[in-house]
């Protein structure tokens, strides 16, 4: 064969699998991926019975806990708003007040319920600013 | 000390602008002595920059807390080798580890290539005086380690529990090392663009940089691995975190360099794709810094926002747009004369191999970056979690692992029947064999992706072991040495062959070691008192009695349990999870040395050749709540009731009259800690039964072995002595014009 053609050829099949491979990267994000929701989104779109992941900075002062029972609230990073979190499950150790989190939750008819095992924190910050106040 | 620390900073971003112009006017005026000075500022930034750091280390030793950053991360009551490593713990302290760092390197393959690369050097010092100019220029103006402050603390705040870790104290030199080794192939190549010198020189001359940056960024990856497994309390290793991934990609970009490069040497082909990879190689190594100091993401590591995102940005603006820019300049000058003979050539394989490692830095950037990218698209972040990489990196690992076996075996140019024969009869049929070994013998036939991952190890294994075998049997016949001997001087004579092939072989016995833990994991959360048991995937795991010690420092609660496999005792587990004092006054004189939001977990952990055993607890403080808040009024009562008398005394007639008190309430916080372990309550723990997990390290630890070979300095009178017999030898480049 042509070694021109078979470079076209050759050309031609790496194109198509990095094609594919990028269609099926950008089609896995968008049906596997999740709205991370602010407190304010959470509170604005939560419905009875959906799960959700909340983001946002742990609320000075909100966290206590009961038993195997961790309450805490996330803030907002903009608005002066916070959501109240009832959650169970091992406690990732940089979680304190001030760190931002991550955690699944699910509306039980106005309350969030974190999924067990889902909150995931920020490490211990070198380079941490503002902390969770409502205030600041 | 503060201010000449400062000063030496600023004088450092004085040596780099000079080095810069004094090298570029050296070249373009070829004034070889401008150019012997830019190379001697590079030196002496070395030199400034080990003082400021000497200088640094020397407050944390000192516990000097009018210096902010060590009132921040250090305290009296820090262990020496923990203030030895502190300094790179902030932001401050790790840009100026950077600049070190990057100027200690850069003077190493400067001083080294001082008599060669005359039309390239004087370019990749600018560069180089450039990237570190930077660093210091961020450190000078926005993050200065040597902030001091008129009104120091008594102590510190010091160190995060969870960073004490000697994992954690190398993770970030290791890295940096890394990153700052990256730059040295990326100045030559951008060196090498501008002024035209479009040959293999620079190449040959900074190879060694670009694997001494592949071992330290891969032995800091495996550490921070290390650290999150023993250390953080979830029980995994990789969690697809962004920093994680942000050191992943330059690491996979590199490994690609190491291998095609060998394509260039060999047969002047993928000349494009070698300086487009090292440089995208270094981008990504900035882009990791970028996406760790900037916050832009939100992860288990990715900081809180800082200042820097914004010079960042502008930093990798010019850095990728000059990469562009230089290599659609020279893209004539750089094609290859040559072109791949055969898809069966050792050629193809490496070219293969590029490929799929650039996929993969693509699938990790993608889905990495996702939430930005979809909040600038559809305005909202979309969290696209670690299942959403194992689709595409799982598929990219095994065809990665069956090309590290194939391409030691395969000839170049073009392998023949007879070839592939010879070379892949005894790897195959390992492969087969451990194929029906691992459906006979084990229950893994429920997990295609892990079978096929040991099977393609194996097949790795035994390519290597036959590499091995062949080439110290060839040893042997000519020099008659006993096989040991053979084997030693086998690999002193190629020492970058065999050091690649040890890599490879590290790289598949790590990787059965992931498959294994993470197809074949079993996992538990139990709530459990004290006499009560678990089962998982076999063992059973019982709660012994519950564990409580008040320190100076901390209180710890935890656990021991009893673990055991049918009715054989395997082992004792111990595992804890100390509270440090918090600084909230609200939390009460008492109740601050059980705040547990500034905790840091103890795994227990058993670790064996077949499984790991492990668990961490959640201990439930809750029933002491009403004796800490009884003793949080007591004492704050008390403390009330002498605040008239106190206010009237000196400092230190108030510390003298207060140290019954607090000996007082360390008296009660014992005791209500020795409470837990008299009465205890029910607790929550996670139980984990993980196999193979030590193999990844047994691999790791291999596979920087293997770099380390590779790297070792041949020594000259072997040199001498090997002739060049496996070097296609090349006429010299045409030098193109050098840009204006």
């Amino acid at each position: 064969m042509d070694p021109s053609r078979k470079r076209a050829i050759r050309l031609t099949v790496a194109l198509s699998a990095a094609l594919l491979l990028v269609t099926a990267l950008i089609y896995v994000s968008f049906s596997a991926g999740r709205d991370e929701l602010t407190a304010s989104q959470l509170l604005a779109k939560a419905r009875p019975g959906g799960q959700y992941i909340l983001a946002g900075t742990v609320l000075d002062g909100s966290v206590h806990q009961q038993g195997t029972t961790l309450y805490f609230s996330v803030r907002d990073p903009k608005l002066k708003v916070a959501v109240p979190v009832r959650y169970t499950g091992i406690v990732p150790d940089p979680f304190a007040p001030g760190r931002a989190v991550l955690v699944n939750v699910t509306d039980q008819n106005g309350t969030f319920i974190g999924q067990q095992n889902s909150l995931t924190t920020k490490c211990p910050s070198k380079y941490q600013a503002a902390s969770g106040s409502l205030n600041s | 000390m503060g201010l000449f620390g400062r000063a030496l900073l600023i004088l450092g971003l004085v040596v780099c602008i000079y080095g810069i112009g004094a090298s570029l006017y050296g070249v373009r005026r070829r004034r070889p002595e401008w150019v012997d000075s830019g190379r001697r500022a590079v030196y002496a930034l070395a030199g400034l920059m080990v003082i400021a750091f000497v200088l640094l280390e020397v407050a944390f030793q000192r516990n000097d807390f009018s210096f902010n950053v060590v009132a921040q991360t250090s305290s009296t009551t820090i262990p020496t080798f923990y203030k030895l490593t502190a300094p790179w713990s902030s932001q401050q302290g790790s840009l100026l580890l950077w600049v070190l760092l990057s100027s200690l390197w850069s003077s190493l393959v400067l001083f080294l290539t001082r008599r060669r690369l005359r039309e390239i050097a004087p370019y990749a010092t600018a560069v180089l005086l450039g990237m570190a100019g930077f660093f210091d220029a961020l450190a000078v103006f926005a993050a200065n380690p040597f902030a001091q402050t008129s009104n120091p603390p008594s102590n510190g705040a010091g160190l995060d529990p969870l960073l004490q870790h000697p994992s954690m104290m190398f993770h970030p030199p290791m890295l940096y090392s890394g990153y700052t080794l990256m730059a040295i192939p990326f100045a030559f190549g951008i060196g090498a663009l501008i002024s035209g010198r479009l040959g293999s020189d620079w190449i040959r001359d900074t190879r060694r940089f670009a694997l001494a940056a592949w071992l330290f960024l891969g032995v800091g990856i495996v550490l921070g691995a290390r650290w999150s497994y023993t250390e953080l309390g979830w029980g995994g290793y990789w969690g697809w975190d962004a920093v994680e991934n942000a050191a992943l990609m330059p690491w996979l970009c590199v490994t690609a360099f190491i291998h095609s490069i060998q394509i260039q040497e060999k047969r002047g082909m993928l000349r494009v794709w070698n300086v487009s990879l090292i440089l995208l190689a270094g981008t990504l190594a900035i882009f990791g810094t970028f996406l760790v100091r900037s916050g832009v993401l939100d992860s288990i590591h990715a900081f809180g926002a800082s200042t820097l995102g914004v010079p960042f940005v502008v930093l990798l603006g010019v850095m990728i747009s000059s990469s562009i820019g230089l290599i659609l300049l020279r893209r004539n000058s750089l094609r290859s004369e040559h072109r791949i003979d055969s898809l069966l050539s050792r050629e193809a394989m490496f070219l293969f191999q590029n490929l799929v490692l650039v996929a993969m830095v693509f699938v990790i950037f993608w889905i990495t970056m996702f939430p930005l990218i979809s909040e600038a698209i559809t305005g909202t972040k979309v969290s696209v979690g670690p299942p959403a990489f194992t689709p595409f990196v799982v598929p990219l690992a095994l065809i990665l692992v069956a090309l590290a076996g194939i391409g030691p075996l395969i000839s170049w140019r073009r392998a023949t029947a007879a070839n592939l024969r010879r070379n892949f009869t005894f790897p195959v049929a390992f492969a087969v064999v451990t194929l029906i070994a691992v459906l006979a013998l084990t229950g893994a036939g429920s997990k295609p992706f892990a079978v096929a991952m040991f099977v393609l190890g194996a097949f790795v294994i035994a390519s290597v072991l036959q590499e091995l075998y062949r080439g110290t049997s060839a040893r042997r016949a000519i020099t008659k040495d006993a096989w040991p001997l053979a084997f030693v001087s086998l690999v002193r004579r190629n020492r970058r062959r065999y050091g690649g092939y040890t890599a490879h072989l590290g790289i598949a016995v790590l990787l059965i070691g992931v498959a294994g833990s993470s197809s074949f994991q079993h996992s538990r959360d139990v709530t459990l008192r004290p006499g009560q048991s678990a089962r998982v995937d076999g063992y059973t795991f019982r709660y012994v009695k519950p564990t409580a010690v008040a320190l100076p420092s901390k209180v710890e609660f935890g656990a021991v349990l009893a673990v055991y496999h049918g009715r054989t005792h395997v082992t004792t587990l111990r595992t804890s999870r100390a509270l440090y004092p918090s600084t909230d006054a609200s939390d009460g004189i008492i109740g601050r040395f059980f705040d547990n939001t500034n905790a840091d977990s103890t795994v227990g952990l058993r670790a064996g050749l077949t499984k790991d055993i492990w668990t961490v607890v959640s201990p439930n403080l809750t029933p002491l709540g009403g004796l800490i808040t009884q003793g949080n009024q007591y004492f704050q009562a008390a403390l009330n009731s002498a605040s008239a008398k106190l206010a009237k005394m000196t400092t230190a007639q108030q510390n003298a009259a207060l140290a019954p008190f607090w000996q007082a309430r360390d008296i009660a916080v014992a005791g209500i800690v020795r409470r837990y372990a008299t009465h205890p309550f029910p607790v929550e723990f996670l139980l984990i039964v993980s196999p193979l997990v030590s193999w990844i390290w047994i691999g790791a630890i291999i596979v920087a072995l293997g770099g380390l070979i590779a790297l070792w300095p041949v020594p000259r009178l072997v040199r001498r002595r090997t002739p060049r017999l496996d070097r296609v030898t090349l006429a010299p480049e045409p030098r193109e014009r050098e840009l204006v």
